[in-house]
C-alpha cells in the first residue's frame, strides 16, 4: 500500500470494506481489467481503509469497526454495565465500597486460574485440569508448610512448580504424543483430584495460619489513601506515556500513528475508571493487595502475548499450525509451555483461593471451578476456536461472573438460579461471538 | 555476467518406487527472467520444484548455481542459497495482521521485544516497492481476498531477499482482476531482476508474463519455447503430447535402435 494515500478519501467507504468477501467474487475492478492491468496500480482503491487523521477518523473508525462487527470488549464492558446498574436499583449494598472490595479479591483466584486458559484457548485448545491442578497446589502448599513444616516460601515455591510440571505433562502428551488436549486434561482433572484427596489423606481440612504469607495475599490491605491513588496514577501515566512515545516513534518513521486527541481520550476514559476504583476501594479498607496481583500479572501476561516473540508464535499456532511450522516455529515446545503456563497460573490461582477460604479442603479445585474459569475467558471475548483473544478477557469475564454471584447473594437468591443465570451469559456471550464474526465475515473482517 | 544462469538444472532424475518421475531433466533460469514451467496433470512439475527447494532432493543430476555446482538437500540450503518458494497453499495465519505474517518467524526485536513500528515501516516499504493494494497492513489475513492474500505471500518470499522465486500456481482459483494483480507482481519481481520460475495451467497467464516456457511431458523435458514467436497451440500441443503422432513415433523409435 502506497504511505501516501488520499487523505480526503472517505475512511469508510462503502460497508462492503475490503476487497470483496473471497475470491470468487471478483470485485467490480476497472473495466480494463485484463491480465496485465499497469494502470490499476496508480489509481488508488476507492475501497481501501484510509484513516483519516485527527479526531473525526477515529470515531469514524470506531463506528466503521461497530457496524463489521469487530465489537472487541464493547459488549461485556456494556454487559458488566448493565449487571451494575440491575443489582444496584435492587439493592443499594452492591456498589458500596465494602461490596465492590469484596469483589476485587473473589475474582482474583478463579481470574488466575482464567488467565492459564486463556493461553490455552489462544492456541485453541482447552484444559480441563486446571481446577484439580489448583487444588493439588493447595493440598501441596498445606501438607508442606502446615503438617510438615517446611519453609512458607519454599512451600510456596513447591505448590507453583507442581503446578506448571503437571501442565508440562499435559502438554508432552498432547504436542508430543498426540494424544487431543480435551482427553488429556480430562484424565488430569479425575487423576489429580484423586491425588490432592491421597495427599491431603484422612485429615481432610489443613487450615492456613492467619498471620501467614499466604494467607495475607487475600487479607491484606494497603489502608493509605496515597496508595490506590498512587497505583492509579502510576497506571494511567504509566499507559499514557507508553502511547505517546509510540506514537511520537510512528510518526518519526513516516507511518501513521494515533493523533493526540485520541491518546487523551483514551486516557481520559482510563482515567475515570481507575480513580474511581481508587475512591471506591479507600472508602472501605483501601488497595486489597490481592487485586494489585491479579493486575500485575494480566499486565505482564498481556504484554507477553502482544509484544514478545513467544507470545505472537502462540497466536499464529492459534492461527494456522502449517503456517507456524514453516516458519520455523518450535510447535511442540510453544504447546508443552503453553500447557504448563496454565499449570502455573492454575496453581497461582488456588493458592489465592485457598487464601481466602483459609485452608486447603477436600473440595477445593472441584464444584464449578473450572467451568467458571473456562466461562470468564470466554465471556470476556476469547475465542474457543484459537488466535483471537486477550488475556484481559479473564479479568471482563470474571468481573461478569463475580457481579452475579456478588448481587445475587446480596439479594439472597438461591445457588440454583445463580447457576442459570450465568449459564445464560455465558450462552449470550458466545452468541454475540458467532454473530459478530458472521457480520465480519460478510463485511470481509473474518 | 548477464548470460551467467542463476540456477542450471542438468540431467536431473528422480525416481520414486517403481515410477521414474523425472528423467534428465534440463532447465536454465536467468536474473530478470520469467521461465514457466507447464505440462499436465503428473507430468513432474511439482517433484521438479521440490527438487529445487530442498524437499525432495534429486537422485541423478547437477543443480548449479550462478555457475557452481551445489548440493540442495534441505529446504533450508535453498533458502540459504537465495531460493524462495510460495506453494500452493500459502502458509498465512489468518488471525493475524499483514505485518506480523510478513515477519512471522523472522520477527524483527528491540530489546527483546517486537519492534512493530520498525517491522511496520518495512512492511510498508516492501509493499509499496511492489506497488501491492491491500487495504491496511494492520488487518487480519482473513479479511482480504485470495489475490491480495497470493501478494501477501510473495511479497514475504522477498523479505529473504531471495534471488530466484518460484511460485506454484500463484493464479489457480482467483478471480481475473486479482489475477491481475499476481501478475503485475510477477513482472516487478522481473523488473527488479530476479529470476522467476512459474508454475501454471493457464496458457494466457504464461503468456502474458513469461519470457520463455519449458514444457514437461510424463517427466522429460518436452521443448523450451520462447512466448512471443510460438503459438499458444504449439505450446498445448506440447503439453498434450499432440505432436505425439506416427511419424515422431518412428522417429523416436529409430532414434533409439540407433543407440
Amino acid at each position: 500500500m502506497s504511505t501516501r494515500l488520499d487523505k480526503t478519501n472517505d475512511a469508510h467507504g462503502g460497508e462492503g470494506t475490503g476487497g470483496g468477501g473471497g475470491s470468487n467474487k471478483a470485485p467490480a475492478g476497472p473495466a480494463d481489467a485484463g491480465p496485465v492491468a499497469k494502470d490499476a496500480v496508480t489509481v488508488v482503491d476507492p475501497r481501501l481503509l484510509v484513516r483519516q487523521e485527527g479526531f473525526k477518523g477515529y470515531l469514524n473508525e470506531f463506528v466503521r469497526k461497530m457496524r463489521s462487527g469487530d465489537l472487541g470488549a464493547v459488549p461485556v464492558i456494556v454487559g458488566i454495565a448493565v449487571i451494575w446498574a440491575v443489582f444496584q436499583w435492587k439493592d443499594s449494598a452492591f456498589l458500596s465500597p465494602k461490596n465492590l472490595s469484596d469483589l476485587s479479591i473473589l475474582i482474583g483466584g478463579t481470574g488466575m486460574i482464567s488467565v492459564g486458559i486463556v493461553f490455552v484457548l489462544l492456541l485453541g485448545e482447552i484444559d480441563l485440569s486446571v481446577g484439580s491442578v489448583s487444588g493439588l497446589a493447595a493440598a501441596t502448599l498445606a501438607v508442606l508448610n502446615v503438617r510438615e513444616g517446611v519453609p512458607e516460601g519454599v512451600a510456596v515455591i513447591a505448590a507453583l512448580a507442581v503446578g506448571a510440571a503437571l501442565g508440562a505433562v499435559h502438554g508432552f502428551f498432547f504436542a508430543r504424543i498426540g494424544v487431543p488436549a480435551f482427553v488429556v486434561t480430562l484424565a488430569g482433572l479425575l487423576a489429580w483430584n484423586g491425588l490432592m484427596l491421597q495427599v491431603l489423606g484422612t485429615t481432610g481440612t489443613l487450615g492456613i495460619d492467619d498471620d501467614s504469607f499466604v494467607r495475607m495475599l487475600t487479607d491484606h490491605y494497603f489502608s493509605q489513601l496515597i496508595a490506590a491513588y498512587g497505583a492509579a496514577t502510576v497506571a494511567v501515566a504509566g499507559f499514557f506515556l507508553a502511547q505517546f512515545l509510540d506514537s511520537r516513534r510512528r510518526k518519526a518513521v513516516g507511518i501513521p500513528s494515533r493523533p493526540l486527541s485520541e491518546i487523551l481520550v483514551r486516557t481520559a476514559v482510563l482515567a475515570v475508571i481507575v480513580y474511581a476504583v481508587a475512591w471506591r476501594l479507600n472508602e472501605y479498607m483501601g488497595l486489597p493487595l490481592a487485586l494489585v496481583i491479579f493486575v500485575a500479572v494480566l499486565v505482564t501476561l498481556d504484554f507477553v502475548v502482544r509484544r514478545t516473540p513467544y507470545g505472537r508464535k502462540v497466536i499464529a499456532l492459534g492461527g494456522s499450525v502449517e503456517a507456524a511450522r514453516r516458519a520455523g516455529i518450535n510447535v511442540v515446545a510453544v504447546r508443552i509451555s503453553v500447557f504448563a503456563i496454565s499449570g502455573l497460573m492454575a496453581a497461582f490461582g488456588g493458592l489465592m483461593i485457598a487464601s481466602r477460604i483459609g485452608s486447603a479442603s477436600q473440595q477445593a479445585g472441584t464444584g464449578n471451578l473450572l467451568m467458571e474459569a473456562i466461562a470468564a475467558a470466554v465471556i470476556g471475548g476469547t475465542s474457543l476456536f484459537g488466535g483471537r483473544g486477550s488475556v484481559w478477557s479473564a479479568m471482563l469475564g470474571m468481573l461478569v461472573i463475580g457481579s452475579i454471584s456478588s448481587g445475587m447473594n446480596l439479594l439472597g437468591v438461591a445457588n440454583s438460579v445463580q447457576y442459570m443465570i450465568t449459564g445464560a451469559v455465558l450462552l449470550a456471550a458466545v452468541v454475540i461471538d458467532s454473530v459478530s464474526r458472521r457480520t465480519q465475515r460478510s463485511a470481509g473482517r473474518g | 555476467m548477464p548470460n551467467e544462469p542463476v540456477l542450471a538444472l542438468r540431467g536431473i532424475s528422480k525416481r520414486f518406487g517403481a515410477v521414474q518421475a523425472l528423467t534428465d531433466i534440463h532447465l536454465e533460469v536467468r536474473a530478470g527472467e520469467v521461465v514457466a514451467l507447464v505440462g499436465d496433470n503428473g507430468a513432474g512439475k511439482s517433484t521438479l520444484v521440490k527438487a529445487i527447494a530442498g524437499v525432495g532432493p534429486a537422485d541423478e543430476g547437477v543443480l548449479a548455481w550462478q555457475g557452481k555446482p551445489v548440493e540442495i538437500a534441505r529446504p533450508h540450503d535453498a533458502q540459504d542459497l537465495g531460493i524462495a518458494t510460495v506453494y500452493q497453499d500459502l502458509a498465512l495465519c489468518d488471525n493475524i495482521d499483514v505485518v506480523g505474517n510478513l515477519f512471522l518467524g523472522r520477527e524483527i526485536l528491540r530489546a527483546g521485544v517486537l519492534d512493530e513500528v520498525e517491522m511496520e515501516r518495512r512492511a510498508r516499504e516492501l509493499l509499496s516497492t511492489l506497488s501491492i493494494r491491500i487495504p491496511s497492513v494492520r488487518i487480519p489475513i482473513a479479511s482480504l481476498s485470495g489475490g491480495q492474500r497470493q501478494t501477501v505471500a510473495i511479497a514475504r518470499s522477498m523479505l529473504g531477499e531471495p534471488k530466484l522465486v518460484i511460485l506454484d500456481e500463484p493464479t489457480a482459483a482467483l478471480g481475473v482482476e486479482q489475477t491481475a494483480q499476481v501478475l503485475d507482481l510477477v513482472e516487478r519481481l522481473r523488473e527488479r531482476g530476479l529470476a522467476v520460475i512459474l508454475i501454471s495451467h493457464n496458457m494466457a497467464d504464461v503468456k502474458a508474463v513469461a519470457d520463455r516456457v519449458a514444457v514437461l511431458r510424463l517427466g522429460r523435458n518436452n521443448g523450451i519455447f520462447d512466448v512471443r514467436t510460438t503459438s499458444q497451440e504449439e505450446i498445448i500441443s506440447a503439453i498434450t503430447g499432440a505432436t505425439d503422432n506416427a511419424v515422431t513415433r518412428r522417429k523416436a523409435r529409430s532414434g533409439e535402435a540407433a543407440k
